[in-house]
């Protein structure tokens, strides 16, 4: 009958959003988490001899960057801007020189019979390098293999390695493994 | 002239507030230490933020300066800590989570930029003792590194 049912005033609606608004503005945060992931090796056994792997000198690429951020590579006094194309270079080895790794044929999915190479990266900082300039030599390194199996990706499948399924990455993968080898850290040039 | 009509107003400001909740993410620990981050353009974005544990190193801000002087601080959780201090946290961050889901954690080095490598290396030993062997180096995104 007559009795009317007053409303809700919604009046203050906008207040209560607004400081739930700001609530969440406050307390969190937008950035999305990113950067270059690698996997440890596991700490050597120390009940176990060490059989060191003999890996033949022509496999290894050297990279040391010493406290002065330096960077030496393969004993020789290099640009950040050259090193990823000397990655490139030697991780590919594409004229099959006899300074730069060896290759063993191996049966790959969707390649047949690929020649791989052998390469294996070193690399080795001294405690006093900027941890920027870390960051730098490994983004280059990083992106030598990642140009390298793009432009393989390219070739076989006319797509970057990005956009291929997982089995086709497994192949370009094993045709070009990540090997970046560090060294057991060890005082290197003071500081 | 009628005033503008604010009957909208709320929905609007609903949106906005739908808009942060489902596009940012809680801030959980206050960082005590410097952070510029390095910047990079090979970075992999870090998936299933639950599995991920990071660990802050750098410069002590300037409020805490004067206690602990500018040598840079590892940072585990809300407190300053020592490398020694590392084996606990891994552990007590792998006790938080489930334990199928164990292999799949990371811990995410969040470093300073001028940061000199001995402490990360001090660091990164550590976890490989703890045997926690997956790791991302925090970066920023760029187009290039030579700017």
């Amino acid at each position: 009958m007559g009795r009317v049912t007053p409303e809700i005033p919604s009046a203050s609606l906008a207040d209560i959003a607004f400081m739930l608004l700001i609530f969440f503005l406050v307390a969190t945060t937008m950035d999305v988490d990113s950067g270059i992931s690698r996997i440890l090796p596991p700490m050597p056994d120390t009940d176990q001899p060490d059989d060191d792997q003999q890996i033949r000198e022509r496999n290894i690429f050297t990279v040391r960057v010493n406290a002065q951020d330096m960077l030496l590579v393969e004993g020789q006094l290099e640009n950040l801007q050259n090193l990823r194309d000397r990655a490139k270079e030697f991780i590919a080895n594409p004229r099959d020189e006899a300074h730069l790794p060896e290759k063993v044929v191996e049966e790959v999915e969707y390649f047949g019979e690929y020649p791989i190479s052998r390469q294996v990266i070193s690399l080795q900082n001294a405690r006093g390098t900027s941890y920027g300039m870390y960051i730098k030599v490994q983004n280059e390194l990083t992106a030598a293999y990642n140009e390298l199996r793009d432009e393989l990706s390219m070739d076989r499948f006319g797509r970057t390695f990005e956009r291929l399924d997982a089995s086709q990455q497994a192949a370009v993968r094993k045709i070009y493994p990540m090997r970046i080898s560090e060294a057991e850290p060890r005082q290197v040039g003071g500081r | 002239m009628p005033g503008i009509s604010t009957a909208s107003l709320p929905d609007i400001v609903f949106m906005l507030l739908f808009f942060f909740m489902v596009s940012t993410t809680m801030r959980e620990v206050t960082i005590n230490v410097r952070q510029r981050l390095p910047s990079a353009t090979e970075v992999q974005k870090l998936e299933k933020r639950s599995l991920v544990s990071f660990i802050y190193i750098g410069q002590p801000r300037t409020a805490f300066e004067a206690l602990l002087g500018t040598e840079p601080r590892i940072q585990l959780n809300d407190q300053f800590a020592t490398t020694a201090d590392i084996a606990a946290f891994i552990a007590g961050e792998r006790e938080a989570r489930d334990e199928a889901e164990i292999p799949f954690m990371r811990t995410s080095l969040k470093v300073d930029n001028e940061v000199r490598m001995g402490i990360v290396d001090d660091v990164k030993q550590a976890l490989r003792r703890a045997n926690a062997l997956n790791i991302n180096y925090s970066t920023l995104t760029v187009e290039s590194i030579f700017d």
